[in-house]
């Protein structure tokens, strides 16, 4: 009877972004992989349906030279089109503008980086962009400091999403504020997604124990030793968290509590 | 004979041919890209339309990967 209550209820916790169902929390980068194959493969055994892709000339000296969308079918999987790599916002807008061109998406990825060493965002530019965009009828899913204030502003500026830094790009080093994250949680009415930092699986379960709506994880599962293990781990994880939040932790106590009953004791 | 910049690299071209033409000449016609004509972005619906002529800077991209 109880299980049955909760199949119920997990099929009515449903993600949707700007509108747009999806089925996984899970949203995973298709950057660092060995080759197009391993991408693919990592990416099925995720569960994801929804993949972050940049935007880059095309190499015209190898007319042969393979194709992301030969191996990620963008009609069966969403393409979430993202400026990684753009410092500006001047940038930031003409590779989403042509991106918007290239497949017809509305629903995007900002990211504007503001130092090198870091690739911390540049909350100013940002802030900027995304006020253009959401003008221009861009769905945008922010990439932003886990600052609460800022949050709310880019919240307030129209953003579909919300998706503060667990650690900066590349790292691997988890979450490493948890109090502000938990903050934005709380205060949002859009989702909020952890984007980078995130370096193994059950930094996607602990996101998604404080109340995250999805993750974003590419380098974790690429620079794996297995990256298709570890997407399923991934997966795992993120199903696991959500799982998690939902059912409600006890309460943390100070003193033990025994888990047998005293009464009856031989 | 016209010379044009693409992708930041010089490349001898016919006179007067289009952008679609360009793009069957790289075997890009059937391909997810977009494509900026002197800093403006070219509806795909205008590619057969758009002549290139000499010192045109176009830019084709296309998606790879990334997080």
């Amino acid at each position: 009877m109880f299980i049955l209550l909760g199949e119920v209820n997990l099929k009515k916790d449903i993600f949707k972004v700007a509108n747009k169902k999806i089925q996984s929390r899970l949203i995973v980068g298709t950057g660092k992989y060995k080759n197009f194959l391993e991408t693919a493969k990592a990416v099925k055994a995720s569960g994801a349906d929804m993949v972050t892709v940049a935007t880059r000339r095309v190499n015209i000296t190898d007319k042969k030279k393979p194709m992301l969308t030969d191996f990620l079918n963008p009609k069966k999987i969403i393409y979430l089109p993202n400026t990684a790599g753009c410092f500006t916002s001047d940038e930031a807008l003409r590779t989403l503008r042509l991106a918007r061109e290239m497949g017809g998406w509305k629903l995007v990825k900002l990211e504007v980086l503001g130092d090198k060493k870091t690739l911390y965002p540049n909350m100013i530019e940002t802030i900027k962009s995304t006020k253009i965009l959401v003008k221009e009828g861009f769905k945008v899913m922010v990439y932003c400091t886990d600052d609460p204030l800022l949050a709310k502003k880019l919240e307030d500026l129209g953003a579909s999403a919300i998706m503060p830094l667990a650690s900066p790009i590349g790292t691997g080093l988890g979450l490493q504020n948890k109090i502000n994250i938990s903050l934005i949680i709380n205060q949002s009415k859009v989702p909020v997604i952890v984007d980078a930092g995130i370096g193994t699986a059950s930094d996607a379960t602990i996101a998604m124990e404080l109340g995250c709506d999805g993750v974003l994880v590419n380098s974790a599962i690429a620079n794996a030793k297995k990256p298709v293990l570890m997407a399923k781990a991934f997966k795992d994880a993120v199903i696991s968290g959500r799982n998690s939040f939902l059912a409600g932790r006890m309460e943390k106590k100070f003193l033990a509590s025994p888990s047998s009953p005293f009464k009856g004791i031989i | 004979m016209a010379k044009i910049q693409l992708n930041g690299k010089k490349v001898s071209i016919r006179s007067n041919i289009s952008i679609y033409d360009l793009l069957v000449r790289y075997k890009l016609n059937n391909k997810k890209v977009a494509i900026e004509h002197n800093g403006k972005i070219i509806q795909k619906v205008r590619y057969k339309k758009r002549l290139l002529k000499n010192n045109d800077k176009i830019e084709i991209v296309h998606f790879i990967g990334g997080g």
